[in-house]
């Protein structure tokens, strides 16, 4: 696939939404609008409409990469200000390993079947690379309108920076600084995952969630790769479908016997594996993917609870310097202040975190709501065509 | 399905009760005269005699057990004749009606028809097979049948003397006959059923429940049941295929043997793939034996009703593998491979080619097929083992939820999947038992017909090889006349009068075949083709129902969801 356009759908709203209420101020609206493929690198455009002052124009368009993505993440995690605020997770890399793969196993068998087969084979897959396609743009997009819906992060410089800079973000991203800071940050990070199981948690609120979101984070990264899985399975029965039809196909043609009705066997399947693979991507859609999501998003709730542990034992750090210096009678004012500065940063920290973190569970209780429901929908709809199918091609064979 | 009907349904309503009385005595060799005074009874069907003609017409063409060799057992007594008398009038009426159904009108061959038929020599029966080269060329039988089924037409055929208002009898008594025959499939049913393990360790072997419910009276009573075991099986295919396909019929092959299988089950494994194997043996030497038994020649067999109704059978010792019947066997068959490659056989009826090409092309495709609805299989097992893994997933994520309605709503979710597991499973198992099972059946059956054709063409080269050595022995004569040697004269003489006979016999038996072979796929691929439809209509069903199922489940689900809060 070497460049496709990708225009905006009503699909691409419906199964945009894994992440509910954002892109609702009209004060600033973002969405990618098409992206292209260019071998390895997918180029999205993102597209910006704003009332507001700070920005030059009230609508423009920049080409952007994930990389620059994962800049603008890794600046708001770094940004001292954010630390009582769940930075919405960065969006995965694009994948399009799977669908290659399965490309170049399909280039490989192309000699055993015949050309309808492959060509059906070929389209499935094309499907599957556009699905990736689509994912990982409305990934993408999701992202960015958390953080336009957000009253302090649709504030952020580097934001407006990554939206509207006209030019090639590349050099400000490789600021080595930035980076080597950024993957010293990650190691203290895991070995601060200690302190927060061993921290003694006093306010009761961030007890539970403590608890709450390191059980539940290890139960929804299970239940996403259960999810992955079962996922995969589904598609390759539909994918099977495919092969069944060509091959009664090939049976109807060549048999001069009365076993016709083969042809209409092999009709039925090729119809019925359209509607499973539609099971399969919706399930995929709307219960992996919802899974997989929430799982990012309590990593970033984690992190959260991490930055405000972190903090906490910074104020208790100070309070012991306090008490040294008290000991020793030096450096009192310093100490006090420090220790000040330090029992504030928690107490915002604490404050905002427990707002984010309430909020993020109305969220993620939202979110579940309408994916299920939207999911179970779907199933009850892809059965009644398989069951109109059936019966259709029952009542044929019956008649004859 | 092989519980099918082409086994001997009576041809008129008022002749049901006469057909299976007449039966036994068609195959018991001292009641052969009986079949005359079972013929007596049915006075009162007179009227419809002269439509029972055109049936008896029909169904010589459509009976190979009639026309060959199994006549040796319906009519010991009444050599060829009964042939010559389903000709009944020309023998060409029997190719105008064609065979749209079977029936054994053996015994309702009307009394007058019959002494007529006593004149018949078998020259006529010869002529018969000449005619059915001539007849049943290439598209024409098929069309013709085709035209019965579809539309009833009044027969009409440019040889036809039979009268119009027979004509017209017989287009409605073919519609009878459809009726009766499917009533005839109750004419006896049988089942497998409780697969238990007898002995233990290496010598145990699975012994079968076999019940059979019959209203024919050759049985010694309606309904009784043995128990058999695996080898009883593979032993009758070995006496039925030793008797029977030489002489051209499709002989129903066993279910495959399978060491690993046995051996599980030997070593005493209870799992799931040791019970499924044991399921799997089951439902396939059923087919088996339903196939045996709605084959109209195969079921007239002794063999086959001692397999029925015997209590104790001795011990089919020479279908062990690695006994030295089995050896024996592998050599034979590894001989007819080689024979098979070296003969050439100048086909006068282009049918025979022509079919085999289809025969060959058909088990190609089928094991394609085979392979690929495998993989289906086995798809279908995963997705339901990863669904059930998810659900338990999802279990332990709800019960980790902290808003309680969302817990809920997860742990029902849990279910549903749960539930969905087992559709999988059972869905799998449909694609497997009802899909799969089908064509690895076909497979082998197509195999059976293509031995048909073997043994077709093993008949010609042994009439060919005849000719020679006839042609071999007349030269011999020439030769001694020449060299003046009249003692050994005589002797060649003999030896070619003995040459010229066994010429005549193997044309005969040649012919016997081809027409036997001819009509045994004719029949087949009837069998065939209802057997498909019925299975592939079954197999949509259940995946519809499986649709049906998880419609509820979601339904069910789906205020659980919208109640979250």
């Amino acid at each position: 696939m070497s460049s496709s356009f990708l225009p905006l759908s009503e699909e691409m709203f419906q199964a945009r939404s894994v992440s509910v209420d954002l892109n609702n101020d009209a004060s600033l609206l973002i969405d990618i609008p098409d992206a292209l493929c260019e071998r390895d690198k997918v180029k999205f455009t993102v597209h910006t409409k704003t009332t507001l002052g700070t920005f030059q124009k009230p609508e423009f368009s920049v080409s952007r990469q994930h990389e620059d993505f994962i800049w603008l993440h890794d600046t708001l995690v770094e940004t001292e200000e954010y630390a009582g605020l769940i930075i919405p997770p960065a969006p995965p890399k694009p994948d399009f390993e799977s669908p290659r793969e399965k490309m170049h196993k399909l280039g490989e068998g192309e000699a055993s079947m015949t050309k309808e087969e492959y060509a059906k084979m070929k389209q499935e897959l094309e499907a599957e690379y556009l699905a990736v396609f689509k994912k990982t743009v409305q990934v993408h997009e999701i992202f960015l309108q958390r953080l336009s819906s957000h009253p302090v992060f649709s504030k952020d410089r580097n934001f407006q920076i990554f939206l509207e800079y006209d030019q090639d973000l590349s050099v400000r991203r490789k600021n080595a600084k930035e980076m080597f800071g950024g993957f010293f940050k990650n190691m203290v990070k895991t070995a601060d995952e200690v302190l927060i199981s061993g921290t003694k948690e006093v306010d009761e609120f961030f007890d539970q969630e403590k608890t709450f979101l390191l059980d539940y984070f290890s139960k929804i990264k299970d239940a996403t790769s259960k999810a992955e899985k079962m996922t995969r399975s589904h598609k390759n029965v539909a994918d099977d479908y495919i092969h069944v039809s060509a091959t009664l196909n090939s049976l109807s043609a060549e048999d001069s016997t009365p076993l016709k009705h083969l042809e209409k066997l092999a009709d039925l399947f090729e119809k019925l594996r359209k509607v499973e693979g539609r099971v399969a991507s919706d399930q995929e859609l709307k219960l992996t993917e919802l899974l997989r999501y929430y799982m990012r998003d309590i990593q970033a709730a984690k992190d959260l609870l991490y930055r405000r542990a972190r903090a906490l034992a910074d104020y208790e750090n100070a309070n012991k310097a306090l008490d040294k210096a008290r000991l020793k009678s030096k450096d009192v004012a310093q100490a006090q202040q420090h220790q000040q500065q330090c029992l504030q940063k928690f107490d915002t920290l604490s404050e905002s975190g427990k707002k984010e973190l309430t909020s993020f569970k109305g969220r993620r209780v939202l979110a579940f709501r309408k994916n299920l429901i939207e999911m179970a929908e779907l199933e009850i709809k892809h059965a009644k065509s398989n069951m109109a199918l059936l019966q259709g091609c029952v009542e044929l064979l019956k008649s004859n | 399905m092989a519980a099918s009907s082409e086994r001997s349904p009576p041809p008129f309503p008022e002749g049901d009760e006469q057909e299976p009385e007449a039966e036994p005595e068609d195959g018991d060799s001292d009641e052969g005269e009986d079949i005359f005074i079972g013929n007596t009874k049915p006075v009162e069907i007179k009227p419809s005699a002269m439509a029972r003609e055109p049936r008896s017409e029909v169904t010589a063409k459509g009976q190979g057990d009639i026309i060959s060799d199994p006549l040796g057992e319906l009519f010991p007594n009444v050599v060829e004749e009964p042939s010559g008398a389903l000709v009944s009038e020309p023998p060409t009426d029997i190719f105008s009606e064609e065979e749209s159904v079977v029936t054994d009108s053996k015994a309702n061959i009307d009394p007058s028809t019959i002494s007529k038929a006593n004149g018949v020599h078998s020259d006529e029966e010869q002529d018969l097979f000449s005619e059915a080269t001539v007849e049943l060329s290439l598209d024409s039988p098929r069309n013709e049948r085709k035209k019965i089924e579809n539309t009833r037409p009044p027969v009409a055929a440019p040889t036809v003397s039979v009268p119009p208002s027979t004509s017209k009898v017989a287009s409605k008594t073919l519609e009878e006959l459809e009726e009766e025959e499917e009533e005839d499939k109750f004419e006896l049913n049988i089942s497998i059923t409780n697969p238990e393990k007898v002995g233990d360790g290496m010598n145990a072997y699975m012994a079968y429940q076999l019940s059979t419910q019959t209203t024919l009276p050759m049985f010694r009573s309606k309904s009784f049941t043995v128990r058999r075991r695996f080898s009883d099986f593979l032993g009758l295919y070995e006496k039925l295929s030793e008797k029977h396909s030489q002489n051209g019929y499709i002989v129903p092959p066993p279910p495959e043997k399978s060491i690993l299988g046995m051996t599980k089950v030997k070593v005493g494994k209870e799992d799931s793939s040791s019970a499924e194997f044991v399921e799997r043996r089951r439902a396939a030497l059923e087919r088996y034996l339903q196939r045996v038994v709605s084959h109209p020649s195969l079921l007239q067999d002794p063999d086959v009703r001692e397999f029925l109704e015997r209590d104790e059978l001795p011990r089919a010792v020479s279908t062990q593998t690695l006994s030295g019947a089995g050896f024996l066997k592998m050599i034979n068959r590894a001989t007819d491979a080689v024979s098979k490659m070296t003969i050439k056989m100048n086909e006068s009826d282009i049918w025979f080619e022509e079919k085999l090409q289809e025969v060959e092309l058909e088990e190609q495709q089928l094991r394609k097929l085979h392979i690929v609805v495998d993989t289906l299989v086995s798809h279908r097992k995963e997705l339901s083992v990863n669904t059930g893994v998810f659900a338990k997933s999802v279990a332990m994520l709800g019960s980790s939820e902290d808003n309680t309605a969302l817990s809920r709503a997860l742990s029902q979710l849990a279910e549903v999947e749960d539930k969905m597991e087992q559709l999988h499973q059972d869905q799998a198992n449909n694609d497997f038992f009802v899909f799969a099972e089908l064509l690895a059946d076909y497979i082998r059956l197509l195999g059976a017909v293509r031995g048909c054709f073997d043994q077709r063409m093993k008949a010609w080269q042994r009439w060919q090889d005849a000719q020679t050595m006839l042609q071999r022995k007349r030269e011999n004569e020439a030769k001694l006349l020449w060299a003046n040697k009249p003692e050994k004269l005589q002797q060649a003489k003999d030896e070619i009068a003995e040459w010229e006979s066994k010429v005549t016999q193997y044309d005969t038996d040649f012919e016997r075949i081809s027409a036997t072979v001819r009509k045994e796929v004719l029949r087949f691929e009837k069998e065939k083709t209802r057997d498909f439809k019925k299975q592939i209509i079954k197999y949509l069903e259940s995946l519809q129902h499986s649709q049906q199922q998880l419609i509820k489940y979601w339904e069910a689900f789906l205020p659980e969801a919208k109640a979250i809060a």
